[in-house]
């Protein structure tokens, strides 16, 4: 399935400059209620969001619940943001809520790989700066931020630029939306090789009793 | 040149260098569970790709099958039984290994991985669990992925892999007594933080951790991802070698003593270079035990909470602040004597034979204290038979536990169950962060030996004043 590109995004980023934010608190576990992928904004940091989770009372101090961060599509984070369960559901709702980009000093390594094969850009900051861009964004709710990937830049509210790494792999696959399994099938033959090969080197790899399921 | 355990293994499976900077990775096992697996199985069928080589992919029910005796596919979670039937349905279309509900062989995933003899030294092994670091402990290169990710793996039995930055973590000397794997994983998150291994995958090594017996091992790579790193692993060793010969899908025969031969090359060569090393004196880890919402929040079990103030990092300081009005808890008192409503022993952190062992030695003889709900959940179905069969599940029930089916239970959600509001439990599993065992529960992470002692006393207890020396 492919997804949406990641060029160049501006929006409203909403600061939530905690560290250690867990795929638990992004998606908690009773809102992943179906064998899908879809349906999961409601559960977006329900027990953050919600004063009281059974009624989805909204709790007004949450950031996502004040005025304007409402339309945040850009969320400001502590280090170590999405660390935790390997839920891509945490993505998942994340995206449906409109949110395109995460900015933070650190991410759950597998929550950044997830984020990369849905279209949503993890960008690695300095925590510094964004400890200034949240004071701001905190005092003036409502201030865009500017990610371009070809350019690897943020521009902040007060125009200040901000230079960022991201592997050329990844920014590939966001920049062109791409599904990867079609990009690894183009490497097929050298997969082909490689399993040749591996059966001669390694062959009790390959030797394996017969899969069981019920049923079958 | 010389090359670290982990580079051998990345190198032995590189299938090519992608233009990108990263690298496609040859995936030898790929293991699921009802809960991701489910999601990532019917994304295949839905793109119209199958399976590769479905003989080397694997399932089981872990994550939301109950653990009640005499348990079907129905589930206290609400829509739960749809994830049972669709997992059972995909897996069957697909041709994979089920290990099904009511399967002498099921269990949870991390468990039943190296108890079949699935995991195996110098394998690389991806599941949709961020606990699948776990087996490295034999030896492999095994990382938690996305379900897209696990897609991707199944259609083309690869990954492409940014390579991580290589870290070594020795823990020189001898233990003290009543310290355990849990113990020493969570003193190495408490000093260098939940973020410490981000970008790395750390080999665990020296002398006490080459004294730990192969489940110890499982605990302490489990955890690696709660310090943040894509892996831990460790150098496999005659001890690694013993436990995977005559598992059901070990190599056997000729294969057996050609494998072993491969594997006795598997170690960091002399003069590897590591991008970080840090040293811990075992001698200087006591029990720990948590009091936040992370598992960096951790201390001595004879420690005082900390202050925050005494912070100097802003962000950290407003964490654990937090931390403390979640867990109803006081700064600069000590955390022993806290008294607690639940004890919970179980998850592919510590719930092998070994720790259903260590928390039956205290609990012999002796009774949970009023009021506090205790429960036992062995890690696997042969688990629990092997611990029945020399009369552990007898010790936990007359000791108050409730002993159950193998399943992950109430390390979160699994089975629609979890603790209440306000509830503070003892638990032997790995996160114990915000409503991660309920809504409002208040979680301490510690061994299964501390979490014993602490229902013995109905508030949180030094294992070493309950322990007998020798057993």
């Amino acid at each position: 399935m492919n997804m949406t590109p990641f060029r160049r995004h501006r929006g409203i980023a909403a600061p939530l400059v905690r560290i250690n934010i867990d795929t638990d608190a992004i998606i908690p576990s009773r809102e992943m209620k179906r064998v899908s992928k879809e349906g999961l904004g409601e559960g977006l940091f329900a027990n953050w969001r919600y004063s009281d989770v059974a009624t989805r009372e909204e709790n007004p101090d949450f950031v996502l619940n004040r005025g304007p961060f409402r339309e945040a599509s850009i969320l400001l984070g502590g280090v170590n943001f999405g660390c935790g369960s390997s839920r891509e559901h945490a993505v998942w709702a994340l995206a449906v809520l409109g949110i395109r980009a995460v900015v933070a000093p650190s991410f759950g390594s597998i929550f950044y790989g997830n984020c990369v094969r849905n279209g949503i850009l993890p960008v690695r900051l300095d925590e510094g700066a964004i400890a200034a861009m949240a004071s701001r964004l905190e005092a003036t709710p409502g201030g865009e931020l500017t990610i371009d990937l070809p350019g690897q830049v943020l521009i902040a509210d007060d125009g200040s630029e901000y230079a960022f790494d991201i592997d050329a792999t990844d920014k590939e696959m966001l920049l062109e939306g791409l599904d990867q399994i079609a990009l690894t099938l183009r490497h097929d033959d050298a997969i082909h090789a490689f399993m040749a090969r591996d059966r001669e080197a390694r062959p009790w790899i390959y030797s394996l009793p017969s899969p069981r399921t019920p049923g079958s | 040149m010389a090359q670290t355990l982990a580079e051998k293994i990345w190198a032995d499976h590189a299938v090519t260098e992608l233009d990108g900077g990263a690298t496609l990775l040859y995936i030898d096992r790929v293991f699921l569970h009802e809960r991701t697996g489910s999601i990532a199985l019917k994304g295949l069928e839905a793109a119209g790709r199958s399976v590769r080589e479905p003989g080397q992919v694997f399932c089981t029910m872990d994550h939301i099958v109950d653990t009640f005796p005499g348990r079907g596919d129905e589930t206290r979670m609400p829509g739960g039984r749809a994830f049972i039937t669709t997992t059972r349905e995909a897996a069957r279309a697909a041709g994979i290994h089920l290990f099904d509900i009511g399967d002498p062989d099921q269990g949870i995933v991390h468990v039943v991985s190296p108890e079949q003899g699935i995991a195996l030294p110098g394998t690389t092994l991806v599941c949709p669990d961020s606990h699948t670091g776990t087996v490295g402990a034999l030896g492999a290169l095994a990382w938690g992925i996305g379900s897209t990710e696990a897609e991707h793996a199944m259609a083309t039995k690869t990954l492409a892999v940014n390579r991580p930055r290589q870290m070594r973590v020795s823990f020189e000397g001898t233990l003290p007594f009543g310290v355990t794997a849990k113990d020493m994983i969570l003193a190495l998150i408490g000093r260098h933080t939940a973020a410490g291994g981000v970008g790395y995958v750390v080999e665990f090594a020296g002398a006490a951790v080459r004294a730990l017996e192969m489940e110890a091992r499982f605990t302490l790579c489990n955890m690696a991802v709660e310090f943040g790193a894509f892996s831990g692993l460790v150098a496999p060793d005659e001890k690694t070698f013993a436990y995977v010969e005559g598992r059901p899908f070990a190599p056997k025969g000729a294969l057996w003593a050609e494998a072993l031969e491969h594997w006795q090359g598997l170690h960091s060569d002399e003069g590897a270079r590591f991008d970080r090393e840090i040293h811990i004196d075992a001698a200087s880890i006591v029990p720990q035990v948590t009091w936040g919402t992370s598992p960096q929040h951790e201390i001595p079990v004879d420690g005082d909470i900390p202050d925050p103030s005494a912070e100097a990092d802003g962000n950290r300081r407003k964490a654990m602040e937090r931390a403390l009005e979640y867990m109803g808890l006081s700064p600069g008192r000590p955390l022993a004597g806290t008294p607690i409503d639940a004890a919970f022993i179980g998850s592919c952190t510590n719930s092998r034979l070994s720790d259903l062992r260590a928390a039956a030695a205290v609990l012999r003889g002796r009774r949970v204290a009023e009021g506090v709900r205790a429960i036992c959940v062995p890690g696997s179905s042969r688990v629990k038979a092997a611990a029945e069969a020399e009369g552990l599940d007898r010790v936990f029930t007359e000791a108050g536990f409730e002993w159950r089916e193998s399943g992950c239970s109430m390390c979160f959600f699994a089975g629609g169950e979890s603790f209440g509001r306000g509830e503070r439990v003892i638990t032997s599993t790995n996160r114990n962060f915000e409503n991660r065992q309920g809504p409002g529960t208040r979680s301490h992470l510690a061994s299964p030996a501390t979490v014993a002692a602490s229902a013995l006393a109905g508030r949180i207890a030094d294992v070493r004043d309950y322990a007998r020396e020798g057993t």
